[in-house]
């Protein structure tokens, strides 16, 4: 059957492999631009949250394409999105589409559905075969993750500004053409030998800027939500460092492992999970200060309601934890060139942060 | 001998359902209960003043009532208000509304935040009310029997609404009505004169009856859930959603009517679910977005313009 998804960041390619592994006619999504955002928010509701309407806009874009079965993940509450499913759905159909739609909630609270489902994507492939698709898309989220990482330590660094991004780019293609594991692997190294073959500064890296980016899941993975905002900051001169990558949130999302430290670092400020990202973004603020971070940069669609409640916490954990936060909320209205002052500004405030804290840590010193 | 302790409630969000409940249970244990006033324009300006930008009007509200008895109280009563992880649960700003309210406003008496289920007859808010009693008075005998009182009003109070309708809400009804309109959206919207501009006033002027969400039962609503795959999780979002539903397919009202907050994110998804089923239906949809800077005129105008098109439809016009 000829099947899509919508894109996420780097994971789009890991998915692409498992489905074209288990013998479907893959529909692999483009990045979204801004027409597919134009698209998606004309037929969604105003004040549904930017993903969803940027995954209904790449929906109608692959059902353009001829894509017939659609394949999501899905939630439970109290965040929004576990419902934005059944929405796309209704909207689709209003507008003659007629596709398939799975959508797969975390496996081990509704194993039997989760099981279903699963025989369903699988069609005639083997057990077998499913196995060794999902062994080769943890190993392309594995490698897609470390090569994004480091892009993002190696830009700050980079003499001709792009040129990262650039070998970045042809990395990413190397392991989206490996078929197997092993396949995948030694693209992994030629990938990462490529990356550190671009021309850098010697720079001591402590003396680089660290921001933590953290905030609701979506606009901090699929970087065109973001205004590529990783690229941003490092071409800017800091490194950015991600809360979630793929690998985690398959292991705390999916699996349901919990990473308990950050959930324990929000306990004092927010007690109870509620929904999204929301206290993680508390907890992750705390951890970054903690690490000696310069800033942390709060990303969240608008009307966000889980980092609503984050934000509101975050003047007073600022002050007390002694980190500056700048929270972005983003909506089809914001700008490129607004995002980028913005940055620019930050990242300005935390040199002279340094500079000042510097001072005072070593009087004398120039 | 010690002055009784008081206990500020604000008469906003949860308190339209269980108001009654808890202003008994802290009477009952023997506290002076003193409510905020009803919303006006001084407690939505300081609201706004001190909430995050991004949050609702409700939520600004909010804090503007928990502001105007900051100097009146010697503890706060603002619940963390949940519900059960895999049925349903409430809006995350009503998981987070303590912390949001401790950390926006400065020089507050004590919150007393206890973890209440929305299911107001459940165990749940049983144990953490009579948990929270026994901290404040340390007798248990006395919480329980206060905690049973206070249930059985507001009981009494809910099967009141349902049998009375309206009226005992403090809104008459029309005696000469020729139009039945059925109003949804959350009690803290439409039950609130400043939160809606006035809406539900401005229908029964025009000898409209109204119909609202608290007045279908529970297993009325329990029927109409069957329709769809997935509960939508939040509590006042599922009542809206299904109360909607009855009155196109059960009551056969001639409209409905949706009010809304703006940037209300669980209402992005009901209204557009409401929308879409009463266009299949056919039956007339107004949907009533209110801000703070809503005024009487413009939500008299949009009432007015609908209910001249349900009168002309009535009359055998098609204008829908």
């Amino acid at each position: 059957m000829k099947i899509s998804y919508a894109h996420m960041g780097t994971a789009t390619y890991a998915v692409e492999a498992l489905l074209s592994r288990l013998g479907h006619e893959v529909i692999v999504p483009e990045p979204p631009t801004q027409d597919t955002l134009t698209l998606g928010t004309k037929y969604s509701p105003e004040f549904a949250c930017i993903p969803f309407k940027m995954v209904l806009g790449t929906y109608l874009e692959v059902l353009e394409r001829g894509a017939e079965v659609l394949v999501s993940g899905g939630g439970m509450g109290p965040c929004r999105a576990g419902y934005y499913g059944e929405l796309h759905k209704r909207i689709l159909g209003e507008l003659g589409y007629d596709p398939e739609m799975i959508f797969f909630w975390p496996p081990l609270k509704t194993p039997r559905a989760f099981l279903r489902k699963v025989k369903r994507l699988k069609e005639n492939a083997s057990w077998f075969r499913v196995l060794g698709g999902l062994r080769l898309l943890w190993e392309k989220i594995k490698v897609l993750d470390g090569l994004e990482q480091l892009s993002h330590r190696l830009r700050p660094q980079e003499i001709n500004r792009g040129s990262i991004s650039k070998a970045l780019e042809r990395a990413l293609d190397m392991i989206r053409e490996a078929d197997t594991v092993d396949e995948t692997r030694e693209a992994h190294q030629r990938g990462e030998k490529l990356l550190r073959s671009v021309k850098v500064r010697d720079v001591d890296p402590d003396e680089l800027l660290r921001v933590g980016i953290i905030g609701e899941i979506y606009v901090q993975l699929e970087p065109a939500a973001n205004f590529y905002l990783e690229e941003k900051l490092g071409e800017l001169g800091a490194v950015a460092k991600r809360s979630i990558f793929m690998t985690d949130f398959t292991k705390e999302d999916v699996l349901n492992l919990k990473d308990e430290s950050i959930e324990e670092l929000a306990e004092p400020y927010i007690p109870e999970n509620i929904g999204g990202h929301g206290r993680d973004s508390v907890g992750e603020t705390i951890h970054y200060a903690k690490e000696g971070y310069d800033g942390v940069v709060q990303l969240a669609p608008f009307s966000c309601i889980p980092e609503i409640v984050a934000k509101s916490i975050m003047p007073a954990l600022s002050d007390k934890m002694g980190i500056p936060v700048l929270t972005l909320f983003i909506d089809e209205q914001t700008g490129d060139a607004g995002i980028g002052t913005r940055l620019e500004a930050f990242v300005d405030m935390m040199r002279s942060r340094r500079r000042a804290l510097s001072r005072t840590a070593a009087p004398g010193a120039d | 001998m010690k002055r009784t302790a008081v206990i500020g409630i604000p008469r906003y969000l949860s308190y339209f359902s269980f108001g009654e409940l808890w202003e008994r249970y802290f009477e009952h244990l023997g506290f002076e209960v003193t409510i905020s006033p009803p919303s006006n324009q001084d407690i939505l300006d300081e609201g706004v003043r001190e909430t995050v930008n991004d949050a609702c009007i409700p939520i600004k509200l909010f804090h503007g009532h928990v502001k105007s008895l900051r100097d009146k109280a010697d503890y706060l009563f603002v619940p963390r208000l949940g519900g059960t992880r895999t049925r349903y649960t409430v809006c995350p700003k009503f998981l987070g509304l303590p912390d949001m309210v401790k950390y926006s406003l400065s020089g507050l008496p004590e919150v007393l935040a206890p973890r209440l289920d929305v299911r107001q007859r459940s165990i749940g808010a049983w144990r953490e009310l009579v948990k929270l009693g026994v901290q404040l008075t340390g007798r248990r005998l006395a919480a329980s029997r206060a905690f049973a009182q206070a249930r059985r009003v507001l009981a009494d109070k809910v099967s009141e609404i349902q049998r009375e309708g309206l009226p005992a809400l403090g809104f008459p009804q029309p005696s000469d009505s020729d139009l039945t309109v059925g109003v949804v959206g959350y009690p803290y919207v439409i039950y609130d004169h400043l939160a809606n501009g006035g809406l539900l006033e401005q229908l029964l002027r025009q000898r409209v009856s109204v119909r609202t969400p608290e007045l279908v039962t529970d297993s009325q609503m329990k029927e109409r859930s069957q329709q769809f795959p997935k509960d939508l999780f939040w509590f006042y979002s599922n009542r809206t959603l299904w109360s909607g539903l009855h009155f196109m397919d059960a009551d056969r009202l001639d409209g409905l009517v949706h009010v809304t907050a703006f940037g209300c994110g669980p209402d992005a998804m009901v209204g557009k679910l409401l929308e879409m089923e009463s266009r299949q239906r056919g039956v007339p949809f107004l949907s009533v977005m209110v801000d703070e800077h809503t005024g009487e005129a413009g939500v008299a105008t949009r009432a007015e313009a609908f209910v001249d098109m349900l009168r002309r439809r009535l009359r055998g016009g098609s204008a829908s």
